[in-house]
């Protein structure tokens, strides 16, 4: 039985305006790590507020452990939320803030100091308990928002960009423990995020989203390697897929397939020529610009992507060989963007 | 920057709050020395002499039974006040959060008591409140809630001319507080509410126990406003009663109005308003550690 559910959801903010949710239909498994991502825009927030009971749908099902939970309020749905703000009480110590669940939803006085201390020592803020949000680190605030989700033993976390108020060094370190977490305490999990890399690094299976449509549900290897259509293909990876356009197909593969000719298995490649305009060195690996120089696709825009210790020099305006194994070369429909095979 | 441009600038600076200097001298600092002196002295209207009696208008204040009534009607006055109006602007100031149809024109109309200047107010009140020709009246005898011969006099008896200088200050001061509050809400993020929703807290748990105390600094400065306000007003009660019937609505401002200009006892009247002074510094304390409270935070 899937924990969350959502049949043909629909939310529609202004009416007669395309929804901010359209037709969303996914299904949660148990202790699974899902990830919702998205440009912005995309309505991945406005669905896991929709899940959480704070946005009513305009149409469609919810579902949380096989019950339709549309109706019922968000205390009623056994669920627990971290903000992108973390929303800490910012007037009560981090012990209240982490016991306040457990006061509102009326579990027993004796019990509530046994369950903070559990849920502190958990992520390991016992020794904050007595200070107040102000007096705390980005990342410990963080700690507290999960341990305060997390007291209460909730049938599924919804976490809202939890770690994009952090700086960049602390959010890997933050990625690693929150997977950690979630895998030690296995409660289904749904995150949602603009950030690809913590996406493919933290979620059992991806949502890619487009404006409120679900585009591709599948694991991190699915939605990169076999993109469901043009979107998914360019919205993951960076630099994103090479597609070139020839006859009512487009043909796409990733920058680090389209490779000096040497490089590739010459039994199964299609061979190119790269009109070299100009290259970044991002240290582990160097981006190489140009444009296709002949074929049905002469002109479009290419990148190829290769490892820094690739020894090769190339020069401004200069063609060179280059190669894609036959099986990365990914087709859609030039109409549709949708892939063909 | 030539000498001339620099000797310039150094005066400019003085030359700009002057004004506010000589504007705070002349209307505050003047009358403030010139009531400790008078309530030193024997000064009354008409005479033109000083003398210096020491403590005098004090001791004959302190004996005074009307004194002790005026101390006791002006807390109980304020306080009332206080309590209905914080009461009564957080009711309102949660009905005006949520958006709704026509939230604009009720807003305004809602601050329209604070904007109308008092005495204009207190004089419609004092219609509405009027023995004879009172609408509330009327409306209560055409609900035969009262027989048309034994009417309440709203001004007339102690207990009720009390409350009706308590409830005119309430009208006045909810629209103010009510601003302020909404702006305290405001202030609030959007997140904490929902995060207590999740969390499993109703609608009281979580007024009570998130909005309210994130609210303390700016509920304790509509509070303190709320007392200058009340406690330093005489417009109302000078209006509306008088400080009548039997000095039951008479308060400190109002009594030491009416002894020292109404009955002529300058030393006398200037004594009884410096009985103003500690609780107004003890307020104007409190603001100022709630400003700075709230600098910090």
């Amino acid at each position: 039985m899937a924990v969350v559910e959502t049949r043909n959801l629909t939310k529609v903010f202004k009416q007669g305006e395309l929804g901010a949710v359209n037709d969303v239909s996914l299904a949660t498994e148990e202790g699974e790590f899902l990830v919702f991502l998205g440009p912005s825009g995309s309505g991945k927030t406005t669905l896991l507020r929709m899940i959480a009971g704070l946005e009513t749908p305009t149409s469609g099902e919810i579902l949380i452990g096989g019950q339709v939970v549309n109706h019922l309020s968000p205390r009623e749905r056994r669920i627990a939320m971290v903000f992108q703000s973390y929303a800490l009480y910012p007037h009560l110590t981090v012990y209240k803030n982490i016991a306040f669940p457990l006061k509102a939803q009326n579990v027993p006085k004796d019990q509530h100091d046994k369950k903070v201390q559990w849920a502190a020592g958990l992520l390991g803020i016992g020794r904050l308990l007595d200070r107040k949000p102000r007096e705390l680190s980005g990342g410990e605030r963080q700690r507290v928002a999960l341990a305060r989700a997390i007291v209460r033993e909730p049938a599924v976390f919804l976490l809202d960009e939890p770690l994009s108020n952090l700086d960049a060094k602390l959010r890997a370190s933050a990625r690693e423990e929150l997977e950690q977490f979630q895998t030690r305490v296995g409660t289904t999990t749904i995150y949602v995020t603009h950030d690809q890399v913590e996406a493919m690094a933290m979620g059992d299976r991806v949502v890619v989203m487009d404006r409120g449509r679900v585009r591709q549900i599948g694991t991190p290897a699915d939605v990169y390697d076999e993109p469901a259509d043009t979107f998914v293909a360019t919205f993951l990876g960076s630099p994103p897929m090479n597609l070139v356009s020839a006859g009512g197909t487009i043909t796409g593969f990733r920058p680090e397939h389209f490779l000096p000719a040497r490089a590739v298995a010459i039994p199964d490649s299609v061979p190119m020529r790269l009109a070299f305009s100009h290259e970044e060195y991002l240290g582990a690996e160097r981006i190489l610009y140009g444009r296709l120089a002949d074929g049905p696709c002469a002109g479009a825009k290419v990148v190829s992507r290769i490892a820094s210790t690739h020894a090769g020099v190339f020069a401004k305006d200069t063609t060179y060989d280059f190669a894609v194994e036959k099986r990365h070369l990914k087709l859609f429909d030039e109409a549709t963007g949708i892939r063909n095979r | 920057m030539s000498a001339g441009a620099k000797r310039e600038e150094r005066w400019l600076a003085p030359a700009m709050f002057l004004p506010a200097v000589f504007y705070i001298l002349a209307l505050v600092g003047i009358p403030l020395v010139l009531a400790v002196l008078y309530a030193f002295s024997d000064a009354r209207i008409g005479t033109t002499g000083l003398h210096f009696v020491g403590l005098e208008n004090f001791r004959s204040i302190l004996q005074s039974p009307g004194f002790h009534k005026a101390i006791r009607n002006s807390i109980v006055f304020t306080l009332s006040a206080q309590v209905i109006v914080i009461v009564c602007s957080n009711i309102l100031a949660t009905a005006l959060e949520e958006p709704f149809r026509g939230r604009g024109l009720v807003r305004f109309l809602i601050l329209l008591p604070w904007v109308a200047p008092v005495s204009l107010g207190t004089i419609g009140w004092k219609w509405i409140l009027d023995s004879i020709y009172s609408v509330i009246t009327w409306v209560l005898v055409a609900l035969h809630v009262y027989k048309p011969y034994s009417t309440p006099m709203w001004l007339g008896e102690p207990h009720l001319a009390m409350a009706s200088v308590v409830l005119v200050h309430c009208w006045r001061l909810i629209p103010f507080s009510t601003v302020i509050m909404l702006a305290g809400r405001s202030a609030i993020p959007k997140e904490i509410p929902e995060a207590a929703a999740i969390d499993g807290a109703g609608f009281w748990r979580t007024l009570f126990q998130i909005k309210i105390p994130m609210m303390t600094p700016i509920l304790s400065v509509a509070v303190l406003f709320g007392i200058i306000f009340t406690f330093t007003d005489m417009t109302v009660v000078y209006i509306l009663t008088a400080g009548g019937p039997f000095d039951s609505t008479q308060t400190l401002p109002s009594l030491a109005f009416a002894t020292g200009i109404a009955g002529s006892d300058l030393a006398a009247g200037a004594a009884i308003s410096l009985f103003l002074v500690p609780v107004l510094i003890a307020v104007a304390y409190f603001m100022l550690r709630v400003a700075n409270r709230s600098e910090v935070a």
